[in-house]
């Protein structure tokens, strides 16, 4: 047994949305570049580059990628043999946002209520958080920042087995056609597939996490990305939606076991600024 | 691109008439900023026959909610948000003079039939590339709103704000016939 004081975790979650929404990850350095390359509109090939353009200068400003620095998203892993003292651990995770949102001078995007009032809650909480139990004694804290305007465009739809694998791939291509320059392309493609409903749209976003340059473990499943993702640059929306041929850089499917009957899959769009960092205590 | 087109504000017609889509254009002047929460209220005036917290004509407004200042700067990161959410509201505010717009992702047909007639323009700034934009803009103030938080109408003061023309007076359309193009 290892106990853990939660206030130890206020400053990690500071740092982690603080960071998040500064560095951008290698993986979507790397992508970007390969595509560029490939790319054939002048307009497409200009504004990946002013998207470098803006990587470096956040770091160099110390200013967050995206004006919109997103609502925090938790992943958190907590070993069973951790006990956990001093204080709500919910809570401590929300203070550590409250904290990193001012701080690092980033916006406060979460209103309290979806509709009746919609009045802004001015810190950034609260905090989504999705826990897991795992075996250990350590504490893993994966923060993704997401943006609004690209989660606008995702979607969960209950299908059936006899649609196949091609009707869940035509499902996902029409998501991303319908999406068009709305989510500020190049994006990211998370896929969850079976589970339940909310199951479903979890894997999705979960997806995400997996570095862009890492394949799916599963050959089956590499190829449907693969496939998921020419067709989806074939249909010419490309950067920002002006036309091109880097819609998407990647598509990251995870998927699990579900009821006889159903057949949920779940299509989470992410931005080129896509912000996760994780810690480990 | 092909094409780099200097604008200056409030907007002439004789400057519009020239911009076609995919030019490269960059703005010098004053624009205001509007998300949803602003687009309403500024409507709501409109309906109730009151004036606006700035006079209207001839101005672009700009899709944004921008990031917390730091010490020191004008304005934090300052990239547009997704149009679409604005486009109930755009056609009442183009009747009432507006002659650009600034913001990400296409324009329904009634906005942009509402450009044809009022001669007005929609211009792509780059989503995500909020540091960039945030270098053009050398002056922010909250001129309406200010309960809004981030949603608040700001006055900007810009120079050279890069954008793309979207849709130009005459009803064309970027995201349409760019995307026409490089589909396979
Ligand atoms: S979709 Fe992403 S890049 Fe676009 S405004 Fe939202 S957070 Fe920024």
């Amino acid at each position: 047994m290892r106990e853990i004081d939660v206030k130890e975790i206020i400053p990690i979650v500071r740092k982690l949305c603080i960071d998040a929404s500064i560095y951008i990850g290698k993986d979507v350095v790397e992508k970007l570049k390969e595509f560029q390359e490939k790319e054939e509109s002048p307009i497409a090939k200009e504004i990946i580059s002013i998207i470098f353009e803006n990587q470096r200068l956040a770091v160099e400003k110390q200013m967050p990628l995206c004006q919109d620095t997103g609502v925090a998203v938790f992943f958190i892993e907590l070993g069973q043999d951790v006990h956990l003292v001093g204080g709500d651990f919910y809570e401590a995770i929300n203070e550590g946002v409250r904290q990193g949102y001012k701080e690092g001078y980033l916006r406060k995007s979460m209103v309290d209520d979806p509709i009746i009032e919609r009045k802004n809650t001015r810190d950034n909480t609260p905090a989504l958080i999705y826990l897991d139990i795992v075996p250990g004694d350590e504490i893993k804290i994966t923060l993704a920042a997401k943006g609004g305007g690209s989660e606008n465009m995702s979607e969960v739809k209950m299908m059936k087995a006899a649609d196949g694998i091609e009707g869940v791939i035509d499902f996902v291509v029409d998501r991303v056609k319908r999406s068009g320059g709305n989510p500020c392309p190049p994006i990211i493609v998370g896929v969850g597939l079976g589970g339940d409903f909310e199951q479903s749209a979890l894997l999705a976003k979960k997806s995400l996490l997996r570095s862009l340059t890492e394949k799916n473990s599963g050959t089956k499943w590499a190829k449907v990305e693969d496939e998921i993702l020419e067709r989806v640059n074939n249909l010419g929306i490309g950067p920002q939606g002006l036309g091109g041929r880097t819609t998407a850089i990647a598509v990251n499917i995870l998927h699990k076991a579900c009821h006889i009957a159903c057949m949920p899959v779940a299509v989470n769009i992410q931005c080129h600024v896509h912000r996760h960092k994780t810690a480990v205590i | 691109m092909p094409g780099t087109k200097y604008l200056q504000t409030p907007l002439k017609d004789d400057n519009l008439k020239e911009l076609k889509i995919g030019d490269k254009v960059l703005i010098t002047g004053t624009i205001y900023t509007a998300r949803d929460a602003a687009h309403k209220r500024l409507v709501d005036l409109i309906e109730a026959g009151k004036e606006l917290p700035f006079d209207i004509k001839g101005q672009i407004i700009y899709f944004v909610g921008p990031s917390p200042a730091r010490p020191g700067m004008p304005i934090g990161s300052a990239g547009p948000t997704t149009s679409y959410r604005m486009d109930p509201y755009s056609p009442i505010l183009l009747d009432a003079g507006l002659k650009g717009m600034i913001g990400k992702g296409p324009r329904n047909k009634e906005v942009i039939d509402s450009m044809i007639k009022n001669k007005a323009v929609y211009l792509a700034a780059i989503g995500g590339a909020a540091v960039v934009m945030a270098q053009s803009i050398k002056e922010a103030k909250v001129i309406a709103y200010e309960d809004l938080g981030p949603e608040a109408i700001r006055e900007l003061k810009v120079e050279n704000f890069p954008c793309i023309v979207a849709n130009n007076i005459y009803g064309n359309d970027l995201f349409d016939e760019g995307v026409r193009k490089y589909k396979k």
